[in-house]
């Protein structure tokens, strides 16, 4: 009986951690808030230019119980953060916040208070428990006119998921652009400490991780007891590509982090040590470094599945760390033709001769190109006795650095929006991931156990 | 009288040189007094042989050994094969390394079943992606310097591990030096 009870407890878990998370509103396909017609389309403005100016109090528990008072207050907190992290809204302070009075529903909102405190704009919201979790109703005010000018009802059970996906949701209706409160990093950690198998030195096994966009809900992905590094979300954030030790030398491997199922996109015997997968925009393909055909690393396509290989370079050099273009016509890739790893862009079907794009650095590596509307590629260059993240417009070819010599830095990768990069540090003492809005300014570090690297940002 | 000598004289003469035509007959006694000597001489020792003892002979060398009797853990830990050390950025094999070599080659020649893994690595100021394929060079500089001494290239194969696992954790040249290295691994002896 117990043993049965522990089974199905087990398959629960199971369950919920093969699912993928769904936003929290019921419908799968939501429809556009425009065709709503309890919605209304006007956007919040502020003041000759500035950004509009939001309050976001605590939401109010409807239901008087812990959790939903815990949820409550975690989706207003969560909330801010997420709206300020795209830097659209300026924001009443949180202790000016505390001396409104609360509201208790939509009936008695302190629109006035609002208004002495030259808010344009008032997030309200309310958390009531519903059988197995929340109906949460948000109403974003124009404090002037009183009128609202977006909400939506919510039901699910996970406090930061509401937060993420009403932050998504107001940045897209409110100022046409899209939010990544929802998207993930992944990463290789050794937090785990576990050691390697099959060699006498002290050698620590490297997992994969994912995690929400702001460093919260950590989780392993990978249980391969060996080094498992270079992560590379999928285009559709349902899968991972990885180069993984597993078999003894480094192959390329797909974990479908949903379905808990693992495939091998470079199977077979005499395939030689293969590394550093990258996605095609499509997720058809995917592109990565092959020492198969002896020599050195050379540059190879494959189709997900393991079939249609097709060799990109055919020289003596290094010819590695590839990146697809947004269209999914050109790969940056890494080639030390010059004597020292540089920066290149060839045809994605490997036709035409690389062109360099690297010219200022006497060290550069893994390549990220952003997505649109920018078009340019994020890498890291050795500065001095470490190396920093640099990003280079790829028409103008002007450079620009985002990190200054503190710790080393390296293995950028862009948000889906392009407006934010996340890279590994040395700057804490071990290596760690952090996030960097794309001028520089916002630093934040997402990781803080063991030593993590090589963020990839999902789309 | 005299006529009868000298006749004679040239009979014997004639005689003589027919003699010479007939030589084999006459030179054939001679060779085989000398084999017959020889042969009779063993067959009187024969007989005592079967009391040697040869088994006690060999207590060898080969048990001295600890290389060949030492198990494949044990063996990588004391590794006999030395590892070989690289510049910053560098897959070249310096004379030093190469002097490294030579005696790894003559172990390998010795042991001559024993299967190698020739791991690259890098030390951490290289990018962790590019050092992959740096790593790999590293292993192949080393292997293919291994397979010109002679070294049968399918006991020796070849991994990078890029900068994922330092030989020392330190942050200066002098554990960056240890780092930049083709570490032998045997897999199999």
């Amino acid at each position: 009986m117990m043993k049965k009870l522990g089974v199905l407890v087990v398959i629960a878990v199971l369950g919920a951690w093969a699912r993928p998370e769904q936003p929290p509103a019921q419908q799968p396909p939501p429809p556009p808030p425009t065709q709503q017609p309890s919605e209304i389309t006007t956007t919040i403005s502020g003041e000759a230019g500035a950004p509009p100016r939001l309050a976001v109090p605590d939401f109010i528990a409807i239901t008087k119980d812990k959790e939903s008072v815990d949820t409550a207050r975690t989706i207003g907190q969560v909330l801010w953060d997420d709206l300020n992290f795209e830097r659209e809204f300026s924001f009443i302070p949180r202790d000016v916040i505390a001396t409104v009075p609360a509201a208790t529903s939509f009936n008695d909102v302190p629109f006035d208070r609002w208004r002495e405190l030259n808010a344009d704009g008032l997030i309200v919201g309310t958390v009531e428990k519903t059988g197995n979790g929340f109906k949460v109703d948000m109403r974003l005010y124009n404090v002037r006119t009183r009128q609202m000018a977006y909400g939506r009802e919510y039901t699910g059970s996970n406090a930061r998921l509401f937060a993420h996906t009403m932050s998504d949701e107001i940045h897209q209706t409110q100022r046409a652009l899209r939010g990544v409160a929802r998207t993930k990093l992944t990463f290789a950690s050794d937090r785990d400490g576990e050691r390697m198998t099959g060699t006498v030195e002290k050698r620590e096994t490297k997992e994969i991780y994912i995690a929400d966009y702001d460093g919260e809900n950590q989780r392993r992905v990978t249980v391969g007891r060996t080094l498992n590094i270079t992560p590379r979300w999928s285009p559709d954030g349902r899968s991972i590509a990885y180069t993984s030790y597993r078999r003894g030398p480094p192959q390329v491997f797909i974990s479908n982090i949903f379905q808990g199922t693992l495939e091998e996109a470079t199977k077979g015997e005499r395939v030689g040590q293969n590394w550093l997968p990258a996605w095609s925009p499509d997720g058809q393909r995917i592109c990565f470094g092959s020492t198969r055909d002896g020599g050195s690393s050379q540059l190879y396509v494959i189709n997900r599945d393991g079939s249609a290989l097709r060799r990109l370079t055919n020289d003596k050099w290094v010819n590695t760390t590839p990146t697809w273009s947004p269209s999914g016509n050109q790969i940056a890739f890494v080639s030390d033709r010059t004597g020292s790893p540089q920066i290149y862009v060839i045809n994605a079907d490997g036709v035409g001769a690389p062109q360099r794009i690297s010219t200022s650095e006497s060290y550069a590596d893994k390549p990220a190109w952003s997505p649109p509307p920018f078009n340019e590629i994020a890498y890291t260059a050795r500065t001095g006795p470490g190396n920093d993240i640099k990003v280079i417009d790829t028409p103008t070819r002007v450079v620009r650095q985002l990190t200054f010599g503190e710790g080393t830095n390296e293995s950028p990768t862009w948000a889906a929006n392009g407006r934010h990069l996340a890279f590994m540090s040395t700057r804490s003492g071990k290596s760690q991931i952090f996030t960097i809005a794309r001028d520089g300014k916002n630093l934040k570090q997402v990781t803080k156990a063991g030593n993590n690297q090589q963020p990839d940002w999902s789309r | 009288m005299k006529r009868m000598a000298k006749r004679l004289a040239v009979m014997s003469l004639l005689a003589a040189i027919g003699c010479h035509k007939n030589v084999p007959p006459v030179a054939r006694p001679t060779p085989p007094p000398p084999a017959p000597t020889t042969s009779p001489a063993p067959r009187p020792p024969s007989p005592p042989e079967p009391v040697a003892e040869p088994t006690i002979v060999p207590p060898e060398p080969v048990r001295d050994d600890a290389i060949a009797s030492a198990s494949l853990d044990d063996l990588n830990r004391n590794s006999p094969l030395k590892p070989v050390f690289f510049a910053l950025d560098s897959d070249e094999l310096t004379s030093e390394a190469q002097k490294s070599l030579d005696e790894d080659a003559a172990l390998l020649k010795r042991y001559a079943t024993w299967a190698v893994t020739i791991e690259g690595h890098c030390d951490e100021r290289g990018t962790a992606e590019y050092n992959l394929a740096l790593g790999e060079r590293r292993a192949v500089a080393a292997r293919a310097y291994l397979v010109s001494l002679g070294v049968p290239a399918d006991r020796l194969r070849t991994v990078s591990y890029g900068k994922e696992f330092p030989f020392d954790p330190g942050h200066d040249e002098s554990a960056y030096s240890k780092n930049r290295r083709a570490h032998f691994v045997v897999t199999a002896k």
